[in-house]
């Protein structure tokens, strides 16, 4: 590596990686790869791909053995089964020490006893770089993540914020393959942490890194990542970009996971051309658009994100709407949930289920708004529906 | 930034008291330690005589001496074998016999000195060793090795592992992970502990009594024996001196520990 690089040479030399074709190779592999604690199988046999330049999530409830899957990377366990290949070699038993991988861990872990700058040095010292090149990649560091001035401090003279700099600037520093983020917003409140995916985002992209990040909250996985690794279980349930899993979900936990969803259980009735018609106990019958995957006879479910049903009071008014608004339900207004740019209206469908319905805020004085017991016509397009098997 | 609160009167009276009721017997045995008469409790004026008498006093001399390498040497041996075996209880994989290892590393925290004392001098009468400065160290540092483990294993467990794992993480093998982070963090327990020692054996009389052998008395059980006969002015200069000295070592400690804390603040300019 060219050591001598200045602090703003960095991001040149990564867009230099980045234009070539390598960026788009397999840059990490797991392979089957199973973890159990006891009797507890906190990974189970999951295989990944992931490529050089991505910004990953892995996400998942607690206990789901993200945090596990992570934890074999950085080579803090070692993985009962399975492979885990970087750029081709088995690293799956090399100790942390041996791996070009670095972590950044959720609590931060900065040494307590050292300064900002002998913190973010530490992994250099490790690796033998003479003492002028380590001056110059700290310096480097210390103003990629905005921390001039303050190289002196210890950490327990650092904000939160800060203290989440030194840690990030501390991984960094010895320009991993891979680098692996823990949650690394969790503790930061929630302004500071939205103003902190921005800037991970630009850094990532700047540096051209590989970045996995494992984290509980969807929306931060959703603003972050190219692509989200849904882990349920010990087990890769979804790997999608945000989009589709947020819009195609592959199964019914997956789809109340990710976001708001409204759920009708029923079974398949009969096919009109690209249209399926699905019995449903709450809703009635509902209209969906015909799945790529062709749907069996068994039990289903229809789904339906909170903000794409329209509601209006006497109907759809126009020809387009019409169109699109084969499913038509009426009810009334049961509750009422503000939440500033939208408000949530659940409402109690004559049919006996209870169907949420987002809107968006979008005229200051409350004209659009409804009451509470007010009669409405929630509907919805074939298109927007999902049929989720499991 | 740590602005002190005003104390309220009821404060500074308990203050006052507690200090009082520590500090008082030994201020005035420091200020006997200065009387001139012969007779303990009658002030006869200021003087050194009782400070000159033990230093001439061959016996007391030598006893001390004796105290002072003995706890020296155990307190050593025992805050390393004491630091060994809390980094193997805190930090090594849950090995078959971890929980009776620990009950039995703690026994001698509740067991009467009497019993370590006897079972001791047992042992080395069935070894045929020689008593003196070297079997009374060995006692010592089984005496104290525990409360070292004590105040190392609590630091140790109040570390988070993830520090450890940072430095290997950042290319640390674990040895060089303990050496460069756990041990400068876990450092003042060590020295509390190293202290801790020094203190236990210094003031040690029962297991001292039974471990040793003719001719090499330590300092408490030279006092004993001189009590006896009647409590001599000299034994309060002696100690006087024992108070000075320990409070000199209370002080260096202190001071290293602040020193060692301020060195990497203003670490090696890279």
């Amino acid at each position: 590596m060219a050591e001598e690089l200045s602090g703003t040479n960095i991001a040149a030399e990564a867009a230099g990686a980045d234009a070539l074709p390598a960026a788009e190779q397999g840059l990490l592999r797991i392979e089957g790869v199973a973890k159990t604690f006891g009797t507890f199988r906190a990974v189970d046999g999951v295989s990944l791909d992931i490529k050089a330049g991505e910004f990953f999530a892995l996400l998942g409830p607690s206990g789901c053995g993200k945090t596990t899957l992570l934890r074999m990377l950085a080579g803090f366990e070692a993985p009962d089964e399975g492979r885990i290949l970087l750029g081709g070699k088995d690293i799956a038993q090399a100790l942390p020490h041996e791996r070009p991988v670095n972590m950044m861990f959720q609590n931060y872990a900065l040494f307590p006893h050292l300064s900002v700058r002998d913190n973010i040095a530490f992994g250099l010292k490790r690796a033998g770089m003479a003492r002028a090149d380590i001056a110059t990649r700290v310096a480097e560091m210390v103003a990629l993540v905005k921390l001039e001035g303050l190289e002196k401090r210890k950490p327990d003279q650092l904000s939160g914020g800060q203290r989440q700099r030194v840690a990030l600037a501390r991984a960094l520093a010895r320009r991993p393959q891979l680098l692996l983020l823990d949650e690394p917003l969790a503790a930061l409140d929630k302004k500071l942490r939205e103003n902190t995916q921005a800037e991970l985002m630009e850094l990532q992209r700047r540096l051209g890194m590989t970045f996995i990040v494992v984290t509980h909250d969807q929306e931060e996985a959703m603003t972050m990542a190219s692509r989200i690794g849904v882990m349920k279980a010990g087990k890769l349930v979804q790997v999608a970009k945000p989009r589709e899993l947020y819009e195609a979900p592959r199964s019914r936990w997956i789809a109340e996971f990710v976001g708001d969803i409204n759920l009708f259980d029923g079974e398949s009735k009969l096919r009109d051309g690209h249209r399926l018609v699905i019995g449903t106990r709450d809703a009635g019958a509902l209209v969906v658009a015909e799945p790529r995957e062709p749907v069996g006879a068994g039990k289903l479910a229809v789904a339906i994100r909170p903000e794409k049903v329209k509601l209006s009071r006497r109907g759809p008014a126009s020809e387009a709407g019409h169109q699109s608004a084969i499913n038509l339900l009426d009810g009334v207004i049961a509750d009422i949930c503000y939440l500033g740019g939208t408000t949530t209206y659940k409402v109690k469908l004559d049919s006996g289920g209870v169907l949420q319905a987002s809107v968006a805020n979008s005229a200051r004085l409350d004209v659009d708004a409804y009451s509470l017991n007010q009669h409405v016509v929630a509907w919805f397009g074939p298109d927007d529906c999902m049929v989720l098997t499991s | 930034m740590r602005k002190a609160p005003r104390l309220s009167r009821f404060n500074i009276a308990s203050l006052a008291l507690g200090l009082a009721f520590l500090y008082l017997p030994i201020l005035i045995l420091v200020i006997y330690s200065f009387n001139d008469s012969r007779l303990v409790t009658v002030w006869g004026g200021w003087s050194l005589r009782w400070y000159h008498e033990f230093f001439n006093d061959r016996a007391m001399i030598e006893a001390a001496w004796m105290s002072l390498r003995v706890a020296v040497s155990s307190a050593t041996i025992a805050t390393l074998l004491g630091t060994l075996a809390a980094v193997a209880l805190s930090r090594g994989e849950r090995f078959r016999g971890r929980t009776l290892f620990s009950g039995m590393l703690y026994a001698p925290l509740v067991m009467p000195e009497v019993i370590t004392g006897l079972s001791l001098l047992l042992l080395f009468v069935a070894l045929n060793a020689e008593r003196g400065f070297w079997t009374v160290t060995i006692a010592h540092t089984t005496l104290t090795m525990c409360f070292v483990t004590v105040v190392v294993q609590s630091r140790l467990g109040s570390l988070d592992r993830s520090l450890e794992e940072a430095a290997m993480d950042l290319g640390c093998d674990p040895v060089r992970a303990f050496l460069s982070v756990t041990l400068p963090l876990i450092a003042p327990a060590i020295v509390a502990g190293w202290m801790l020692a020094f203190t236990l054996s210094l003031d040690d009389l029962v297991i001292a009594s039974f471990t040793t052998g003719p001719g090499s008395a330590t300092l408490p059980i030279r006092i004993y024996s001189e009590v006896r006969l009647g409590v001599k002015p000299e034994i309060n200069a002696i100690c006087t001196l024992a108070i000075a000295l320990i409070a000199v070592v209370i002080v260096l400690a202190s001071l290293a520990s602040k020193l060692s804390s301020s060195r990497g603040e203003s670490a090696a300019p890279l």
